[in-house]
């Protein structure tokens, strides 16, 4: 009982801000986005373009956090049961709303009805319309029998599914033959449905645009409901946040040109959720920019925007499987390569002598999801935001291996409207690490080949190339090496760089669904802590494979797991362990100073 | 006695998925990739040829064939001394759009080792190659044949362009040439030169030439 203020008292002395392990020695490196920041800047899109009176409540964040303040073992458990504190926490008219939602659930799906109950959380949840009763009950019937397909699996139906048109929806004429076509079938197979998360991009006018799984031609009618849900809240002045069903979250991020949703049965908390569909819609404008979807869409208000996307679902999906195992993404922060600081200072040396051209704007070093070093111009910082979105370019992009490449990039939080020039090349065969130069002119494409070229003789004459490629061969470090035996993985964010550091998965997490379990239990532990509603300091919880212990800072976040039998006293030790090893090794695992051209 | 350098610029071009990057990879670096992921942006590549008592430097412009980088490929035919315009001959559209493009050296028509799925004869893309002056190959990217005729080809020809100008600034593509914005040869300034009467070579010449260099 007592541990905990004296963990926090003890350690708040000793690691002030500006003095705990990673934090920033000179102007900050990337940039100093709390998860905060990001929260509000996701809230504050929506409102600003879908709200006209900019009025939101809380409404929302008090239904999430409610409904998911059970630990992940109880949530296990209570699989198929509805929390009934969803419900509750929502106003008044919004229950209402949604016993509606649930009748006429009752009558058409039948056998599902009693564990599929549906709560749909909009942006003020006042102003929910009743008048256009029927409209709701078509497009519940259809998410229904989306989301009925795990609360009794032996039960799917596939002809709920696929209902030709919106317009006879509730017509039952349609008979289950009709849809059972050979080349309908992975869609509508419970191979499909049962799929832990699908992610959609739509255009306003509800034409295809992405789909994670299958192909989005056969799936019209489903981006037609999407696009239904979104315009019938909209239509209020309200906006869709997200609708929970069973085990479904259907959450949905609304902007100005698109609209995406995300169908996830993972329990990831809604803002996760919301978080992955930011990125993807960043993803989306990485490629076009902002003010061309805009031309676009303002000249042609149905334009298939796949035609402009072609060739880019490789990126997309690389992106989304990454986002399903790298925390960096939920942290919103770097992981940079372990590397002594004499390298890595002569790395940014050599890159900040032989790139000196006007216009230059970035010089990045990085591998494989993994931050080298990066030189910017003065007074340009670069979001981890926009360095996930380069990351993922480079990791999907295998056509950067064979030669050196010039294209054009938008990096949203830098400048959603225009386009960077990137000089991208790998520095060696041998060696997997890819450098970056980032221009605003677009002539520069052989003055940045020779700036390589120099790059890479000053590298390979102070046996830094070496270095590099030994360190990426040798890959994250042990958990040993911190010797502490309780603690079996952490994760650490310096909050004043955005960096982070974790070692590498191992016993007994280098089976696959383990680390995919370690996963969701760290993003449990990082939504607990940052819920809006009941931020929390420290998180101490105890589960039936492992206990984990989240502890969150002005200057830092640490999630640490340990051993089921851990207790209180030695984990709280373990990690005052960890903060002076992580101090004493901060110099290689992070970048604390950011050189300028 | 050391060889003359000639340096050019080879620009590839064509419609997405009909294999300009597999035709280089597999030249350049012997690469037998099946399936080469969408090219972004542009590549560059260089190669060197020595023929006779000439060293051919090309540096290659591996173009992305979506339509998204379709307006910047004006950066990378400006100052190119050869095209390559790669077709896929079981696509007809492929074939349809190149005929968009009306400066050209080679028309190179690729995946000839799916012939059973030929769409586009090889007369007809024959015929289109003799109308605009230019020279007609059939490749694969896959099996690697006729891949190295056409660069061979290539570099002949750049040295017959250089012994007839004796000039090292080579004849380049005029900054105005666009695509489909462009309906016939008339609306190109400056004249053209026939390099092969054999060859049906054709180079557009720029009255002022300029340099290569970027």
């Amino acid at each position: 009982m007592a541990e905990e203020p004296v963990v926090s008292s003890a350690n708040d002395d000793e690691f002030k801000q500006g003095s705990e392990p990673g934090a920033c020695r000179n102007s900050m490196l990337i940039a100093t986005d709390s998860y905060e920041d990001i929260a509000q800047y996701l809230k504050a899109d929506v409102c600003q373009s879908d709200v006209p009176n900019g009025k939101s409540t809380s409404v929302v964040g008090d239904a999430d956090d409610a409904s998911e303040t059970s630990t992940p073992d109880q949530t296990v458990k209570c699989q198929n049961r509805v929390d009934p504190e969803e419900t509750s926490v929502c106003s008044e008219q919004c229950t209402q709303y949604d016993r509606q939602e649930v009748s006429s659930d009752d009558s058409a799906v039948g056998d599902n009805s009693e564990e599929t109950a549906t709560t749909a959380v909009t942006e003020t949840g006042q102003n929910s319309p009743k008048e256009t009763l029927p409209d709701i009950s078509c497009i519940n019937r259809q998410l229904s029998s989306l989301s009925a397909s795990d609360g009794s699996p032996h039960s799917v139906d596939t002809d709920q599914v696929c209902q030709p048109a919106s317009s006879d929806v509730t017509e039952p004429s349609v008979t289950a033959e009709e849809y059972l076509s050979p080349e309908l079938d992975y869609v509508h197979s419970a191979q499909w449905k049962n799929q832990d998360k699908h992610i959609f991009i739509l255009s306003k006018a509800g034409k295809p645009i992405y789909c994670r799984y299958g192909d989005e031609d056969r799936l019209v009618t489903l981006f037609g409901v999407m696009q239904a849900l979104v315009s019938f809240i909209q239509s209020s002045k309200d906006s869709i946040r997200y609708i929970v069903a069973g085990d479904h979250k259907f959450v949905f991020l609304v902007r100005e040109h698109l609209i995406l949703v995300a169908i996830a049965q993972t329990k990831e908390s809604s803002t996760h959720l919301l978080l992955q569909l930011t990125y993807i819609y960043n993803q989306v404008l990485s490629i076009l920019t902002l003010s061309q979807l805009g031309r676009i869409f303002n000249m042609l208000h149905n334009y298939d925007l796949r035609r402009l996307l072609s060739g880019t679902e490789k990126t997309f999906d690389n992106l989304l499987n990454v986002m399903n195992q790298d925390p960096s993404f939920f942290l919103c922060a770097v992981r940079c390569l372990p590397l002594e600081t004499s390298v890595r200072d002569t790395v940014a040396q050599s890159i900040a002598q032989n790139a000196k051209v006007k216009d230059l704007v970035y010089a990045i070093l990085i591998t494989n999801h993994q931050l080298i070093t990066l030189v910017r111009m003065k007074h340009y910082f670069l979001h981890p935001l926009d360095l996930h979105l380069i990351f993922n370019l480079v990791s999907a992009t295998e056509s950067f291996k064979a030669a050196e490449s010039w294209t054009p990039i938008c990096l949203p939080k830098f400048d959603s409207n225009g386009y960077l020039h990137a000089y991208i090349s790998y520095l060696d065969e041998s060696c997997d690490a890819c450098l970056l130069l980032l221009t605003v002119d677009k002539d520069l494409f052989f003055t940045l080949s020779d700036c390589k070229r120099k790059i890479m003789e000053k590298l390979t004459k102070h046996h830094s190339l070496k270095a590099i490629c030994e360190s990426i061969r040798r890959g994250n470090y042990c958990i040993s090496e911190a010797g502490i035996p309780e603690l079996r993985h952490f994760l650490y964010k310096s909050r004043s760089t955005a960096q982070f550091t974790s070692p590498k998965f191992e016993v007994p997490y280098t089976a696959e669904e383990d680390r995919q379990r370690l996963f969701r239990l760290y993003q449990h532990l990082h939504y607990r802590i940052h819920c809006n509603s009941r931020p929390l300091k420290i998180m101490f919880t105890v589960g039936e494979y492992e206990t984990l212990l989240g502890w969150v800072t002005s200057g830092f976040e640490l999630y640490a797991v340990f051993g089921p039998l851990v207790t209180k006293p030695l984990a709280i030790n373990s990690i005052n362990k960890l903060l002076k090893w992580i101090k004493k090794e901060e110099d290689r695992l992070f970048i604390l100073n950011s050189p300028t051209f | 006695m050391s060889n003359t350098i000639i340096e050019a610029k080879i620009v590839v071009l064509g419609m997405t998925g009909v294999g300009k990057t597999s035709i280089v990879v597999q030249y350049i670096s012997h690469g037998n990739n099946q399936r080469i992921n969408p090219t972004i942006g542009a590549s560059f590549f260089t190669c060197q040829i020595t023929l006779d008592s000439y060293n051919v430097k090309l540096q290659v412009w591996d173009t992305a064939g979506q339509e998204r980088f379709r307006s910047m490929t004006p950066m990378y035919y400006r100052n190119a001394n050869a095209a390559l315009l790669v077709y896929d001959i079981t696509s007809r559209e492929s074939f349809e759009e190149i005929q968009s493009w009306v400066v050209v050296l080679c028309v190179v028509g690729n995946k000839s080792d799916l012939a059973a799925e030929r769409v586009v004869p090889v007369e007809e893309a024959q015929d289109f190659a003799i109308s605009i002056k230019a020279f007609h190959f059939e490749t694969s990217a896959t099996t690697r044949k006729g891949i190295e005729e056409v660069f061979l080809h290539l570099a002949k020809s750049l040295i017959f362009l250089y012994e007839a100008n004796r000039d090292p600034n080579m004849p380049v593509y005029n900054d105005d040439i666009n695509t489909c914005d462009m309906p016939s040869v008339n609306t190109i300034k400056g004249k053209t030169i026939t390099l092969d009467k054999e060859d049906h070579i054709a180079q557009q010449h720029h009255a002022k030439s300029r340099c290569c260099s970027s």
